[in-house]
């Protein structure tokens, strides 16, 4: 899968995996949980009740522990381009930079000032000013996902640019070109979606934990409803989105696009879909199939008729346009990991399906007026485990995103191989990969604590924001007014 | 060189400037809570002072590398790429400053409480230090090849000019530090924080002196710009005396405006030095320009128009969001009383 062999580029690849992987945790659920707290403090604003107030800051402060380390890995994402990809900086400055400083710029102080504004400011401001205050939040951790995908998308589809002759590097034509981007509106959506869904799922799923303890029944069935409309909404979304998505993927990446759906030789007009294959990617085959006709041309095509060109012609397609160039002079041939496209789609897939099932039941037996949820505790266990798979589910789709690129870093300008640091060592790429290791595996055991811990506390203790270390004194005073007093 | 990158080469230096008048209280602060701080109730005064704030202050170090990617890629590569394993450190200190905030306020034992203080206040201290140390050995000018790779060797980011930038880096952002708490607090606190400050303001003046005289020895400041370089070290020599005087006559704002100047002096005087280059060589040989390092007139073009309509509406909200919380903190005990 991973060619992790102990060498510049492959150390720099797992490298870049990991940190991205492990930031990639806590952003969709940062943005997903922003709108969710979001929604719930807008629903006490309008219907008065004091549930949702408290359902707003119950789980806003789950949000602080994971913007918190979202803020801190984030960095590691924008140096790590220059540290450690110093010939992709060079080669893409002049176009990957801009999005990443409007980020910065646009999104970023947008984001950290009002989140700080909203959490130490309860009940200072009026609540529909408050309330506006999570909002800002919330749009401003889309818009940190918008520019970052707009650089990511034109890594998977280059536009609005020329290569300079003399410095062979890229160089901007057009910054419109760059954000009407195809790929940009068909990645965006999706991975938004995917932020809805996870944080949806991560509510949903605690809740249920802790009605199986039959703890605080009111509180987390109400957190559980939230939950599973948004989980539901986001699950439909990110169908759709998947399907445009994917289906745009025919044209413009066909190599991809023939891995995710296994395909070495070219389809039949009979459209055979495998849900299960197994692979000789050596010898670029597939060695066996569970053959379902007509399917791969619906999910493909929306009708019954057409074909798609295998990995094989692909690679031929591609070796003829690429061949001789001076950027694919060093490419031996364009296979991806098919495996891993393959199994990564069907993980989305399928998990899409569960998500959307769960939803659906969950509602049902939630409903007002009766008892059915908790009865049905089969049904919390499941769910509480579920917590956990949109982190995979998510992972998967970036596997997907990434490795179908192979093994290009900027599509057909850039090879990986060609963007690593010169002045990388392997000794000093061990020593980083094993410390930032060490340090992701202990944050993340902190934070699945932490959380736990206040979910288990309960909404009634929580109550507090801020950083004050005696918590359960605080109750329903405004933190900050707490320690604070005019010195006249 | 053409304006617009002369016009990019200053932003970025404000950006940095920005950055290190605002960490910089923040990176003091951190380092307060275990150094400074004597009791959890003070520790609890000390860190809300910058609770709402922290985060805001460094997405300007994340504007600045942002900028400086997008205006300066071959500085951005060259300099990040370089300096590998000082930015690793810098990057698990901000995440150990980062999170420990969030995480100590909810940790249920002393200990755990006191662990996450100190990762804190350790942190801080590296951060600032490393911080300080990067730059100063930067200005000495490093082994660059012709693409503008630094092949440096140890020396080249640990020598005693680039330890000394780091201590006066990381004490100047302990003294603005306590120059916040002044602004911040009151009582037994404040009065604290300002004796301390009077203590160690003779101590960096004598740092700053050292610097200088490093600085006269291993860059090429004063012979390229004497005139400049001068003007800019009494500059920041008047600051740290205003500072001081501030701590005598109980002027909290004077000290702290004049220390956050004076770090920005630091800021501009590496900038003032660095100009018309980005990069310096060992022996100025392989040095990057500004002319040669910069965008296409498009994308800086492009990126002028954008900062200067998104950059004024986030100084109104980023400002009014200190101005929400300008009130002193007293520690619960002292209100009871």
């Amino acid at each position: 899968m991973l060619n992790v062999g102990l060498s510049v580029l492959g150390l720099s690849r797992f490298q870049f995996a990991m940190t991205t992987v492990f930031h990639f945790f806590f952003v969709p659920f940062s943005i997903g949980l922003a709108f969710i707290v979001a929604i719930m403090e807008t629903v006490y604003v309008v219907k008065k009740d004091e549930t949702y107030k408290n359902m707003a800051k119950f789980w806003g402060k789950i949000f602080l522990f994971s913007f918190a380390v979202g803020v801190v890995t984030g960095i590691i994402q924008e140096f790590q381009f220059g540290m450690n990809w110093s010939e992709y900086s060079r080669f893409m400055g002049d176009i990957f930079g801009a999005p990443l400083a409007i980020e910065a710029l646009a999104a970023f102080f947008m984001e950290s000032t009002f989140i700080g504004l909203w959490m130490f400011t309860w009940d200072r401001f009026n609540k529909v000013v408050h309330c506006l205050f999570i909002w800002l939040t919330a749009f401003g951790s889309t818009l940190s996902a918008l520019w970052i995908l707009a650089a990511n998308s034109f890594m998977q589809n280059p536009v609005g640019y020329v290569i300079n002759s003399q410095t062979h590097r890229v160089n901007m034509t057009s910054f419109s070109a760059v954000v009407t981007n195809r790929q940009l509106w068909n990645e965006f959506p999706h991975v938004i979606f995917g932020a809805f869904l996870t944080a949806a799922f991560v509510v949903a799923g605690s809740s249920a934990w802790r009605l199986l303890k039959k703890d605080h029944e009111h509180f987390y069935r109400k957190s559980l409803k939230v939950g599973l409309i948004v989980g539901l909404c986001a699950c439909l979304g990110s169908v759709w989105s998947g399907d445009t998505q994917t289906r745009y993927l025919i044209n413009s990446q066909p190599m991809k696009f023939a891995a995710m759906e296994g395909l070495y030789k070219n389809s039949t007009n009979k459209g055979n879909w495998a849900p299960i294959a197994g692979f000789d990617t050596k010898n670029h085959q597939t060695k066996w199939s569970v053959d379902i006709p007509y399917v791969l041309n619906i999910l493909s095509y929306h009708k019954l008729s057409g074909t798609i060109k295998g990995q094989n012609q692909v690679n031929k397609e591609l070796k003829a346009k690429y061949d001789g160039t001076t950027q694919g002079r060093k490419i031996k041939d364009y296979y991806v990991p098919t495996r891993t496209l393959f199994w990564s789609f069907r993980i989305m897939a399928v998990s899409a399906g569960l998500f959307g099932l769960l939803a659906i039941i969950g509602l049902w037996l939630n409903r007002e007026k009766s008892n059915a949820i908790m009865r049905q505790r089969w049904f919390l266990y499941v769910m509480g485990i579920c917590l956990w798979l949109p982190f995979i589910v998510n992972t998967a789709g970036w596997f997907v995103t990434e490795f179908g690129r192979y093994p290009w870093v900027v599509y057909g300008l850039l090879t990986i191989a060609d963007a690593v640091s010169p002045t990388s060592t392997v000794v000093g790429l061990l020593f980083t990969n094993i410390v930032y290791f060490l340090i992701f595996a202990s944050l993340g055991a902190v934070m699945v604590i932490l959380s736990h811990r206040v979910l288990k506390a309960g909404p009634d203790s929580v109550l507090t924001d801020g950083y004050s270390s005696k918590p359960e004194k605080s109750s329903d005073v405004d933190p900050y007014e707490m320690g604070a007093a005019h010195n006249d | 060189m053409t304006n617009l990158q002369l016009l990019w080469f200053l932003l970025i230096g404000v950006l940095f400037s920005g950055f290190f008048f605002l960490e910089g209280f923040d990176f003091g602060i951190g380092m307060s809570i275990r150094f400074f701080a004597k009791n959890r109730d003070e520790r609890d005064v000390v860190i809300q002072t910058i609770g709402p704030h922290w985060d805001g202050n460094e997405v300007w170090l994340i504007t600045a590398g942002g900028a400086m990617f997008a205006s300066f890629p071959m500085w951005y590569a060259s300099l990040f790429s370089g300096y590998y394993i000082v930015l690793f450190l810098i990057l698990v200190a901000l995440i150990f400053r980062g999170v420990s905030f969030e995480f100590r306020a909810n940790m249920q034992t002393e200990n755990w409480r006191n662990f996450w203080e100190w990762t804190a206040s350790i942190s801080s201290f590296c951060a600032a230090f490393l911080f300080g140390m990067m730059f100063t050995s930067m200005i000495q000018g490093v082994p660059l090849d012709a693409q503008g790779n630094i092949y440096g060797k140890f020396t080249t980011y640990v020598n005693w000019f680039s330890l000394v930038g780091g201590v006066a880096v990381s004490l100047l952002c302990f003294i603005h530090g306590l120059n916040f708490l002044r602004l911040k607090t009151s009582g037994g606190l404040r009065k604290r924080a300002e004796s301390w400050s009077k203590l160690l303001y003779p101590v960096l003046l004598a740092g700053e002196v050292v610097f200088v005289i490093l600085l006269y020895l291993t860059t090429d400041f004063f012979d390229r710009k004497p005139v400049s370089t001068w003007g800019i070290l009494i500059a920041l020599v008047i600051f740290t005396l205003i500072a001081w005087w501030g701590a005598s006559a109980s002027h909290d704002w004077a000290s702290f405006l004049a220390s956050g100047l004076s770090l920005i002096s630091v800021v501009v005087l590496i900038f003032n030095g660095l100009f018309p280059r980005v990069m310096i060589g060992q022996n100025n040989v392989n040095s990057i320009l500004i002319k040669n390092a910069s965008s296409t007139p498009y994308t800086l073009h492009l990126m002028t128009i954008i900062t200067f309509s998104i950059l004024p509406i986030v100084l109104v909200y980023f400002i009014w969001s200190y101005w929400i919380f300008y009130k002193r903190l007293r520690s619960p005990k002292q209100t009871a009383s």
